[in-house]
């Protein structure tokens, strides 16, 4: 176990609707998540002293705490690397809170990423920034390589060809999310559940990834209060004790275009996942259920592999027979994921897997004891263990 | 038309250079002779910041490709076909591979180049199949 394995808490969760046009900035989505996530554990916005979002998060954490009126904050983060974000923000926040830099820290992301900036659309600014970021870019966009469904696509169709993995095999995953979504009142899909079928009729996007392996555009904002296990014991929820939480980068690694080296899979996932079971003393076994991200179908199926559920290449059997669906052996996304709930960059999930814990989820899983959530693939992540 | 313009800067300047005149230039490390791609500013091999670059033959192998159908991409009628190229030296590349509609994996392909203006000319890709497809 690590010195930061327990000693960490979510306690508190909030978010406002998800929709395709919010109607409001993305500074007020933001605020009015961080609000309903203070609300949930009974704190003011007088108590919270720290807080982290994403570097591609559009709204400062200053701003934030402006417009909640927070008096001082003794810490701020922000982590790069769009969805790989997600949980890195938990991450810092429980470090501060277990070393005592902060009490109460809340991590946020907001965004209008279907009514304003879509992230689906093709980047014409991506390949020109003057950082290398742009220079990384600078092989890929130009050729016409320049959507996040087009940069999967090329893992994708490599992995089918390396494994036998089929279009069907990622459909089981939308498949999945789409159930879960349907029984979800706060999902942009709910009551709207697809078959394989659905899945294989929908149109091509980049082939090979169809409409249904693409997650949806979103206009929302998340929020999660973290504070030291200590604390946690005097709030009213029942908190989601931090038990691993692990930032990876792998060899050669790039921004959604990691072509460059061997294996142009989602190694940087593995060293997420080595450091979890390093931290936590927990291996796969241990895990009753997994938040995977999921914007992409693949992606979920690469992530079981190299977080140690399956060997490389059986992620296609795993997933067979509703086995990730919330009656199945091993649930995945009960919210109904990125693809169903909302794309709210991995921070929708994260406050599923403190439900799921809390038995509150609308698809609960019994004696969920320990789960898994990981961040964006593709791109240098992060993940967190959650316990009872 | 508008384009996807490549941000150029001291470590990437000699490959558009090298696209402008006919070439497709692998960069190579002067000192231990390793090539690498994408270019960067010192050699993984040996550590040297001794910069030169190689003259590729053009010729390479399809190791994944997609087809682009949506969203819009500026300047480009879609779909598009974009391959990652293992070029015969050993470095890979992104690539547009006109001429086709559809590609399969172990592909032969031959470099062209596609000059869109003083500024900049981007590499493509054809099919060399001695065979034809």
């Amino acid at each position: 176990m690590s010195a930061l394995s327990g000693k960490a808490a979510i306690v508190g969760i909030g978010a406002t609707e998800f929709s395709k046009e919010s109607g409001r900035s993305e500074l007020q989505l933001s605020v009015q998540a961080v609000r309903a996530a203070l609300a949930d554990c009974g704190l003011t916005a007088a108590d919270v002293d720290g807080l982290t979002t994403f570097t591609m998060d559009t709204s400062s954490e200053i701003a934030v705490a402006r417009e909640l009126g927070v008096p001082s904050l003794r810490f701020f983060s922000r982590i790069n690397y769009g969805g790989g974000a997600a949980c890195g923000t938990v991450q810092q926040a429980a470090m501060a809170v277990a070393t005592g830099v902060a009490d109460v820290v809340v991590c946020y992301r907001g965004f209008n990423e279907r009514s304003e900036s879509r992230f689906g659309q093709f980047s014409l600014s991506a390949a020109t920034q003057v950082n290398t970021n742009g220079l990384d870019n600078a092989w890929s966009y130009p050729m016409g390589l320049g959507t996040p469904a087009a940069t999967v696509a090329m893992q994708a169709r490599r992995y089918m060809h390396e494994y036998g993995a089929t279009s069907e095999d990622f459909g089981a995953v939308a498949v999945a999310d789409r159930r879960h979504a349907a029984t979800n009142p706060n999902a942009f899909f709910y009551g709207k559940p697809i078959t394989l079928e659905d899945h294989q009729a929908s149109r091509m996007i980049v082939d090979p990834l169809h409409l249904l392996d693409c997650c949806q555009e979103s206009d929302g904002a998340v929020a999660i209060v973290v504070v030291s296990a200590e604390r946690a014991k005097d709030l009213p929820q029942k908190p989601a004790y931090i038990t691993a939480a692990a930032q990876g980068s792998g060899r050669d690694q790039y921004v959604m275009t990691s072509y460059y080296r061997d294996d142009i899979g989602i190694p940087e996932m593995g060293v997420v996942g080595t450091e979890l079971w390093r931290q936590s003393g927990l291996g796969p076994d241990d895990m009753r259920m997994g938040i995977l991200y999921d914007h992409f179908t693949p992606y979920v199926l690469m992530q079981l592999e190299e977080l140690g559920f399956c060997k490389p290449g059986e992620a296609k059997d795993f997933v067979k027979d509703g086995a990730i669906e919330v009656d199945g052996r091993f649930p995945l996304n009960t919210h109904g994921g990125q693809l169903g709930e909302a794309y709210i960059h991995g921070m929708n999930g994260i406050a599923e897997g403190v439900r799921q814990i809390r038995g509150t989820s609308v698809n609960p899983v019994a004696d969920v004891q320990h789960l898994v959530v990981t961040a964006g693939t593709g791109v240098p992540t992060s993940g967190l263990i959650l316990s009872a | 038309m508008s384009v996807v313009r490549p941000m150029m800067n001291r470590d990437s300047q000699f490959f558009w250079d090298g696209t402008a005149a006919g070439e497709l230039r692998i960069p190579k490390c002067n000192a231990c002779g390793t090539l690498r791609f994408p270019p960067g500013p010192a050699c993984q091999a040996c550590d040297a910041y001794d910069r030169g670059y190689q003259v590729a033959a053009g010729t390479g192998t399809v190791y994944s490709y997609v087809v682009h159908r949506h969203p819009p991409v500026p300047g480009k009628e879609l779909p598009i076909v974009i391959a990652l190229v293992d070029l015969d030296e050993g470095v890979r590349m992104v690539g547009e591979v006109v001429g086709v509609d559809d590609l399969e994996i172990g592909d032969r392909l031959r470099v062209d180049y596609n000059r869109i203006d003083d500024d900049l000319t981007l590499p493509v890709w054809r099919l060399s199949n001695e065979e034809g497809r």
